[in-house]
């Protein structure tokens, strides 16, 4: 099986955790709705990448299966918050 | 001697993924508006996924191939469906989020004149598939 939590993996999530931390700033501080809608999709991809490397890094392939649930649902929910921004009918 | 190729290329993709991923969180932070924090934003995270994906590919065919480890192959087929979800809903949300923020009235900073202004776009959508 995969090596147990190999530090380079660890390091990839460090970086990733930063670039959550910096789309979070935008989200928070975002001046119109659809700036924080970019935020959070931004911070979407990047969780399902950093699950990714996740399952690598502890040898566990399920988080793979997760990251794929959580892509499509997350694309569910922002289809559905763009079209509410729109004022569109559903 | 190929089994080096492999790992120098797996560690080549890792960090191309996650330099990529940095530069979309700066450009987050320091675009002036909507439509340049959506590209920043979109894009560099698209193609980042893409290279950090590949780097766990090429790791699992690496050990399935060297170490003839089946639960690799398990890896290299769950990453690649990952990779796929990721590559068909990205731009597709980014476009939806894009009109949507149109639509809405956010201007782009300098924006002089806007050309799709009072276009027939959302009446047409009302009788159902609009021309756009």
């Amino acid at each position: 099986m995969i090596e147990t939590f190999d530090t380079e993996y660890l390091l990839v999530l460090g970086f990733l955790l930063l670039c959550v931390v910096m789309a979070m700033i935008r989200v928070i501080k975002g001046p119109t709705a659809p700036d924080r809608i970019v935020g959070l999709d931004t911070i979407n991809t990047i969780v399902i990448a950093s699950m990714v490397i996740f399952g690598v890094a502890s040898g566990s392939i399920i988080y793979i299966d997760v990251a794929i649930v959580y892509a499509l649902l997350s694309f569910v929910t922002t289809l559905f918050i763009a079209k509410y921004l729109e004022g569109g009918e559903f | 001697m190929l089994s080096e190729v492999f790992e120098f290329i797996i560690y080549l993709f890792l960090g191309v993924g996650v330099f990529f991923n940095l530069l979309a969180g700066a450009g987050l932070l320091r675009f002036p508006d909507v439509y340049t924090r959506l590209h920043a934003g979109t894009k560099c995270t698209t193609f980042g996924s893409i290279f950090i994906c590949g780097s766990v590919i090429l790791l699992g065919l690496k050990q399935w191939i060297y170490n003839g480890d089946t639960n690799s192959s398990v890896l290299v087929i769950h990453t690649v469906i990952a990779l796929i979800a990721i590559l068909l809903t990205n731009p597709t949300g980014a476009h939806a989020i894009a009109r949507a923020a149109h639509r809405s009235g956010v201007k782009p900073v300098g924006a002089v004149v806007d050309e799709l202004e009072g276009s027939p776009i959302k009446k047409a959508t009302k009788k159902g598939e609009g021309e756009e």
